[in-house]
């Protein structure tokens, strides 16, 4: 008879009817929110009421399709100031998950993050560190990996000790919307494929956007991510990431970098008053002893950006490459730059078309090609190689990240 | 279908044949206190029921100095089939059931603190965690984590106080997450194959095991290195303890599988292992350290720093500890001094 009860019970409970779960704040939010999390059932909103949320411990969610949704992300505050566990401030694992209008504070890690989740969806969100630039800040504020399907859509982020905005080994990527401020690297695709970065606003970092490929990793051979009309200016803030970190060697004043990626279309954006450098096309990591690491550009295509005050004050304190770029441009600093580093077979036979550097740009515009691997084999003969001939072509555009 | 007849067989049997509730265990709501499952005769004292047995493992994880005490019940006529070196796999009703004590602390001598269950069900296993009354008679279902605030107990005669942290649901998914569903992390026939105190006699515990009707027959593996176990050499030791402590989330198919560091007793690629290892996300826990592990230089590793440290933002394990292992430091500290 209880097994017939308990079949009977298990029946039902697949009807059950999506539930709003409503919390305020108070002295037992932390359990609350977090029994929330763990009880929900596929369907349900979990809502946070406005005010201020002290939190001790990290929160995670592991439910398919739960939506967490705030009263805006200047009312509904959670803040993780006397954090003692978790490693970040909110985890999520599960799929087709909504997280809306509220705010992450002082985490003692990241702030939010999703690991391998499915349609995950990042609006209006605020992620910050309070007490501005800090190397003692949480590493990334909004930190999708591993996942698929990903929105990022009017949120701001504000004070990582490495990226605000940071998509990592991930596909199918909108990040839209969204201000990015006081970070070390604004906004950050890595080892990403197919993803449309359009309508940001990267300021005050110390580099607007990366867009970067790393060795070592599961996901690698990042690909197809197309950079439009956002305005990266004003990206001067000194470096304050932990040395070991790739970010560290991001020069201050860094508009763009494409590192190590293929088919990157940068396009109708707006880049000023970056002190060292607007957009920098470069290679990664040469003796990584990976095999499976491509660590050359290819198939960048820059076309149709505005440009203006740049070089003004280069950082030649963090990484190499801006060392390199003032000693080659002799005082007349670019906007854009290449480093010019090829597999050997290519630096002899030349570049197969498709896979060159495409600059199509107002012709005022300052190129820099570094030519990095002879300048370091012949620096007495080197001398600064502006031209542009050889980069020009035709564009071919890039396919639009389907909406889901 | 066929599972549906198994399940029904089962909890057909199962009708006040033993203490066991079996009912309770494939129930898809938890029960509210740990005494509703029957796996006990005495709670308190955790003396276990019938069919319910107490098992060791050789090379356990850290938890903050406390003591374990495990036990393993397999339904009646149904076993456990042995993988090598994987996990046994259980059969639907079986349960892992793990009780996390301190045997002296200054207030009340033995306290017992949260016993975790692992219930596997028809869907796959589940894990839950009670947390004990203060007059240790019953402990009762917490799913969003509890905290003792400064417990103070003795460690081989030394005075300690630690704010003990009872995991939440997830965070016990964290660590027992492989490929996306919760498995057993300890029970392998590598981590069992020794002799313990059975209630009258002590006796290898896979034989034991294979007497009762648990697992199926199987030739036990060579044991696996205890971290302790002064006679192994140095690498064993280090590896059989980052096998323990790290290499369930640091695998391919596990929670840490994004950072490349895969910290698995089997894995060979140095890598993967650490070394001359770049971080990729840890942010400000990698200290200005370029490197997780660069042999010779303990002092340079960031596998060593994160271990060395309780800032949440920076300590590995993420969970789970709230004090320095400082033991484990040492015998990692050793290792990557000595590593060429």
């Amino acid at each position: 008879m209880k097994f017939f009860l308990l079949v009977f019970s298990l029946i039902f409970s697949a009807f059950s009817i999506a539930e709003t779960w409503f919390i305020k704040p108070s002295s037992n939010s932390q359990e609350e929110i977090q029994e929330a999390l763990i009880l929900a059932e596929p369907g349900d909103i979990i809502q946070l009421a406005e005010g201020f949320y002290k939190l001790k411990h990290g929160l995670s969610l592991d439910v398919d399709d739960v939506s967490i949704v705030g009263a805006g992300h200047e009312k509904t505050i959670l803040n993780f100031k006397d954090q003692i566990s978790s490693a970040q401030g909110l985890l999520v694992t599960s799929n087709r998950v909504v997280l809306k209008d509220f705010a992450i504070e002082d985490a003692k890690g990241d702030a939010v993050k999703s690991k391998g989740s499915d349609e995950i969806s990042f609006i209006n969100l605020r992620t910050e560190w309070t007490n501005g630039p800090d190397s003692t800040n949480g590493a990334y504020g909004i930190y999708p990996v591993e996942s698929k399907r990903v929105l990022i859509d009017g949120c701001i982020a504000i004070g990582a000790s490495d990226a605000g905005i940071y998509v990592g080994q991930s596909e199918q990527i909108i990040v839209r919307n969204t201000l990015a401020k006081f970070n070390v690297a604004g906004i950050e695709i890595e080892n990403s494929y197919y993803a449309d970065v359009y309508d940001n606003i990267a300021t005050q970092n110390t580099g607007g956007i990366l867009v970067f490929d790393l060795p070592n990793l599961p996901k690698q051979g990042g690909k197809f991510v197309r950079v439009f009309n956002n305005r990266s200016f004003d990206n001067n803030t000194p470096n304050f990431a932990p040395e070991g970190n790739i970010v560290g060697e991001v020069p201050s004043g860094t508009g763009l970098v494409v590192m190590a990626n293929s088919n990157v279309e940068v396009f109708e954006n707006s880049f000023s008053n970056n002190s060292t450098i607007h957009i920098a096309v470069v290679s990664g990591d040469l003796e990584s002893g990976d095999e499976n690491y491509y660590p050359h550009p290819k198939s960048i295509q820059i076309h149709n950006n505005s440009y203006s005050n740049v070089g003004y004050s280069p950082d030649v304190d963090r990484g190499n490459l801006s060392k390199l770029l003032v000693e080659i441009a002799e005082g007349e600093m670019p906007d854009v730059i290449w480093d010019g580093v090829l597999p050997l077979s290519q630096a002899i036979l030349g570049q197969p078309q498709d896979e060159k550097l495409i600059l199509k740009e107002n012709e005022s515009i300052k190129f820099l090609n570094l030519d990095a691997l002879w300048y370091f084999l012949f620096s007495y003969f080197h001398s600064p190689n502006r031209d542009k001939t050889d980069f020009s072509g035709d564009i071919k555009a890039l396919p639009a990240v389907e909406e889901w | 279908m066929v599972k549906q007849i198994i399940v029904f067989f089962i909890l057909l049997n199962s009708v006040n044949l033993w203490s066991v509730n079996l009912e309770a265990i494939l129930s898809s709501k938890p029960e509210k206190k740990l005494s509703d499952y029957q796996l006990f005769e005495d709670l308190t004292n955790q003396l276990p029921s019938d069919g319910v047995h107490p098992y060791i493992l050789h090379s356990a994880l850290f938890s903050d100095y406390a003591d374990k005490e495990r036990f393993v019940y397999v339904p009646e006529g149904v076993k456990a089939k042995f993988k090598p070196n994987e996990v046994y796999e259980f059969p639907v009703g079986a349960v892992l059931v793990k009780t996390f004590s301190y045997s002296e602390t200054t207030s009340m001598g033995k306290k017992l603190l949260e016993t975790r269950l692992l219930l596997n069900q028809e869907n796959g296993w589940k894990a839950h965690t009670y947390v004990w009354n203060e007059e240790q008679t019953d402990a009762f279902l917490k799913v969003a984590g509890y905290t003792y605030e400064n417990i103070e107990f003795l460690k081989n005669g030394e005075l300690m106080q630690v704010s003990y942290r009872v995991p939440n649901q997830n965070q016990c998914k964290e660590c027992h997450l492989k490929n996306n569903a919760i498995m057993p992390i300890g029970p392998k026939s590598r981590n069992l194959n020794f002799s313990i105190q059975y209630k009258d006699e002590e006796e290898n515990q896979i034989s034991f095991w294979i007497e009762n009707g648990l697992v199926e027959n199987h030739m036990p593996l060579d044991l696996i290195v205890n971290w302790t176990d002064q006679s192994a050499t140095l690498n064993h030791r280090a590896r059989a303890y980052l096998d323990i402590n790290c290499g369930h989330c640091h695998l391919s198919s596990g929670s840490a599988s994004n950072t490349g560091l895969y910290l698995n007793y089997t894995e060979t690629n140095d890598m993967n292992i650490g070394i001359f290892k770049k971080p990729v996300a840890a942010g400000r826990a990698s200290a200005d350290l370029k490197y997780s592990i660069v042999p010779g230089k303990p002092q340079e590793s960031i596998l060593l720093h994160r271990m060395n440290s309780l800032d949440p933002g920076v300590m590995m394990p993420e969970s789970g500890r709230a004090l320095l292992h400082s033991e484990g430091v040492e015998l990692i500290n050793d290792w990557i001094e000595n590593l060429q």
